[in-house]
């Protein structure tokens, strides 16, 4: 009998499932989806290059690019926590699917400008 | 009338088996004789790369040891290198490692029952499990930020807090999920065709699983009252914890184990809740590990050990780790011994192996 109420209830039941990638994955204000990069806030000091743990960053200081292979990230969170100018976030969405012929790895152009030094400073050093 | 031997060749692929194990079962009259298994399809070497990552970042790695005992593992290194620090970490990262640990159990035992009811082809309990062990999930995802990787251990804490309000939230879903989980456990427990597969198989008397070392539900199935949650460990002894056991020694046992062990992590789940200090999740950590240290921990399959050694440096020199399924496959050989062949498969998987966190 009871067997038979759970039957009848599928019957009303929407799917559990959903079809990512077209509908988008549920997730949670903590998930770990993405991790993502501001070029503008970047000193190229490469804590994030030499503490991740799966070697997933590339950081070039002379070319000013940082790059990060996407298949190697483990997204766990180690160069958000290291980096101490914010310029690596964690985004709550996953990144899309993919293999890696289709996605190479990443790369941004650092676009970090270091301050002018304030006048008060330059004036006092005079 | 004896007939003649031979040597039929079970796994590394086969239909039950998740993960390659082989065994080379030699048959008589379709009783198993002997079982004689070889190991080491998937050794990845994992250890060895404890002298190429800094202590703090190779947490991240104990933590890919398995796939799910993910949180057993992180834990029980983290307390490896604490142990070794003199480190002593706030009482509410305790609290909530003891939290999300019997959440990654409840998940883990939801897994395996599932696994088991899809070997006999009983695949709408495997669905059913399934389901209870997503909303298992979801709690885990929105607290720690991942699924089945928390990653949400580190030395000297844990990474993240869960607000107090959240936890009660957590509390009352948590009697809903028990309460499908009732439901499912009554027809693992009480169905004619699942007793008829595991009632007096697998035996494993008492003084065998002793001998040869089994550990967690294997053991507790035979009736042995082991569990490293009756030591000194996170926040076990504050709450009083007593291991389930079953007299049974076959499959049934271990599977009734299983069963039980999840409402009793429901019920720690509760008491950790009700109980939780309030305060710090991390102290900040300085200098580097020294010495060596034996670290245990009760993992959803038994008892896993963690061996550290460092010399001072950010590098520890020596990992090793013992899971609970290397243990226990001699047992799985005893069991086997005598059986049927064509209940290889579900006495084989009553030990819940799990060959990736053995290989390493
Ligand atoms: S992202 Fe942050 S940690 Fe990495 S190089 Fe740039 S500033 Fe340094
Ligand atoms: S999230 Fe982890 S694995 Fe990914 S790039 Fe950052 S440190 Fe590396």
């Amino acid at each position: 009998m009871k067997m038979l109420k759970t039957i009848l209830k599928q019957f009303a039941h929407k799917p559990v499932t959903t079809t990512f990638p077209a509908e988008p994955a549920r997730h949670y204000d903590a998930t770990r989806g993405h991790v993502v990069f501001d070029p503008s806030k970047c000193t190229s000091c490469t804590i994030c290059m030499k503490r991740c743990p799966s070697q997933a960053i590339v950081v070039d200081r002379t070319a000013k690019t940082w790059t990060i292979d996407r298949f190697r990230c483990v997204i766990c969170n180690q160069c958000v926590e290291l980096c101490k100018f914010g310029a690596v976030s964690l985004a709550t969405e996953y990144s899309v699917c993919g293999t890696p012929a289709e996605r190479d790895a990443e790369t941004f152009a650092i676009t970090y400008v270091k301050p002018e030094r304030p006048k008060k400073d330059a004036e006092d050093r005079e | 009338m004896t007939g003649r031997r031979t040597v039929v060749p079970f796994g590394p692929q086969h239909p039950v088996l998740p993960e390659p194990i082989h065994l080379d079962l030699v048959i008589e009259d379709e009783h198993v004789v002997e079982a004689v298994p070889s190991i080491g399809y998937v050794h990845r070497g994992l250890e060895s790369l404890v002298d190429r990552r800094e202590y703090a970042d190779f947490v991240y790695l104990a933590e890919r040891i398995c796939g799910i005992c993910s949180f057993t593992h992180s834990s029980t290194f983290c307390q490896g290198v604490e142990g070794l620090m003199s480190i002593e970490i706030p009482e509410r990262a305790n609290y909530l490692r003891t939290m999300w640990g019997e959440y990654s159990r409840i998940h883990s035992h939801l897994l395996w029952l599932g696994l088991f009811a899809d070997s006999l082809g009983f695949e709408s309990l495997f669905y059913n499990a399934w389901k209870i062990r997503e909303s298992i999930l979801n709690e885990l995802e929105a607290t720690t930020g991942g699924r089945v990787i928390q990653g949400v251990c580190k030395v000297g804490g844990v990474r993240r807090d869960v607000t107090n309000e959240f936890l009660s939230g957590m509390d009352k879903r948590l009697e809903g999920i028990e309460s499908d989980i009732q439901e499912m456990v009554n027809v693992f427990l009480n169905d004619y065709t699942l007793k008829k597969r595991l009632v007096g198989k697998g035996i494993l008397k008492p003084d065998d699983a002793y001998n040869l070392g089994a550990v967690g539900p294997v053991a507790r199935g035979s009736g042995l009252c082991m569990d490293v949650r009756t030591s000194e460990y996170l926040a076990y002894q504050d709450i009083g914890f007593k291991p389930v056991t079953a007299d049974g020694c076959d499959g049934y046992a271990r599977c009734e184990v299983r069963c039980k062990e999840l409402f009793q992590s429901v019920d720690i789940i509760h008491k950790v809740i009700a109980a939780m200090p309030d305060g710090d999740v991390a102290v900040s950590v300085k200098g580097n590990p020294d010495g060596e240290y034996f670290s245990r921990s009760e993992q959803p399959r038994g008892e896993v050990i963690h061996y550290l050694r460092g010399n001072g440096t950010k590098y520890l020199t020596q990992f090793r780790v013992r899971t609970p399924t290397l243990t226990n496959v001699p047992s799985l050989i005893a069991m086997l011994a005598g059986t049927e062949l064509a209940d290889v498969p579900q006495i084989v998987l009553t030990i819940d192996p799990c060959i990736g966190c053995m290989e390493r």
